[in-house]
């Protein structure tokens, strides 16, 4: 699971509607895979993230080369060292085993082989 | 032209536990190469979605999703393959990417469950049971899909369903006009042995 794809997931049991996103990342194991290096396609992602839920998450796994805020240039004047280490941390960087806990409902999400389990028990949908 | 995936990495052990792709999956392809220009100069897709993995090399973010923990495997391995990265979750339809994705999806694809079961084989334990039994009027699995479409698709996007004949897609089409207010086309369609499989394709 990509760093992209942790950011769009949310806990989703039955009732569990505030503050669950982003799920917490613990007992990770992750590992780099370099990939085509494509700025537009940054540029154009920016506004759909949720930037400090992507920081935070990074500083968890001890990655610390985002800054805290969104650059406040245009995104099409963004510089390139910007998007390069933003194209690290959420294209390059797979996490392939570990927990997501709900913050609210401390719900636990395996990733298991590099992917994520959202599955519920019918209990909990 | 869009290549065909390779899959010369499936085998027949797979096959008993994903649905191997057949006529349905190479239509829904064949539909997404017809829009390849419409999609890649009006609807510029930066997040995709297939529920029930199907696999267009055409976007760079493609969230797959599939119940079936085996499937979402396989399409790892298919990603790799193709040389494309492909990002499987293993979910029910969209469940844990809402309300996140809130009018976010800029393609979105599903090849249902179309065939039409009796009611209870559509909660089968058998995953690949699940990948194709529909229930009444093979429209179980779609019509719980459709308000999704709805919460799911951003102000530009498209989405894609396979259907067939017995699933009623006039019925759908209505249904999407008259709740959601989507306009609608069929893309493509042929018959496959008795089956007539049509490719449908909504936008706001």
């Amino acid at each position: 699971m990509r760093l992209i794809t942790h950011n769009m997931l949310q806990c989703h049991v039955k009732g569990c509607n505030t503050n669950n996103f982003p799920l917490e990342l613990s007992e990770i194991e992750y590992e780099l895979q370099e990939t085509e290096f494509n700025p537009q396609f940054l540029r154009n992602f920016v506004p759909k993230l949720e930037w400090d839920a992507l920081v935070r998450t990074a500083m968890k796994l001890g990655i610390t080369t985002l800054p805290d805020k969104l650059p406040d240039t245009p995104i099409q004047e963004i510089d390139e060292k910007f998007l390069k280490d933003l194209h690290r941390v959420l294209l390059e960087t797979h996490i392939q085993q570990g927990r997501m806990t709900c913050p609210n409902c401390q719900h636990v999400y395996p990733i298991k082989d590099g992917i994520p389990n959202m599955l519920l028990n019918e209990n909990e949908v | 032209m869009l290549l065909t995936p390779k899959l010369d990495h499936l085998t027949a052990a797979d096959y008993e536990h994903i649905y191997e792709p057949a006529e349905d999956t190479f239509l829904l392809m064949d539909a997404l190469e017809k829009d390849v220009d419409l999609i890649k100069e009006q609807v510029k897709p930066s997040i995709c979605l297939e529920i029930g993995i199907l696999t267009s090399p055409l976007i760079i973010v493609i969230l797959c999703t599939d119940i079936n923990p085996y499937a979402s495997q396989i399409t790892l391995k298919t990603g790799k393959q193709n040389a494309i990265h492909l990002d499987p979750i293993l979910t029910d339809l969209a469940s844990g990417l809402l309300p996140r994705l809130r009018h976010s999806v800029d393609i979105l694809c599903f090849n249902p469950p179309y065939v039409v079961t009796p009611s209870e084989d559509v909660n089968s334990p058998s995953a690949i049971e699940k990948a194709w039994a529909g229930g009444i009027d093979g429209r179980e699995v779609i019509d719980r899909t459709l308000p999704l479409v709805d919460e799911l698709l951003s102000a530009r996007g498209i989405f894609y369903l396979l259907v067939i004949s017995e699933n009623k897609p006039d019925d759908i089409r209505k249904i999407m006009q008259e709740r959601y207010n989507f306009q609608s086309e069929v893309v493509l369609s042929r018959l496959s042995g008795r089956e007539k499989e049509i490719i449908l394709k909504f936008r706001r």
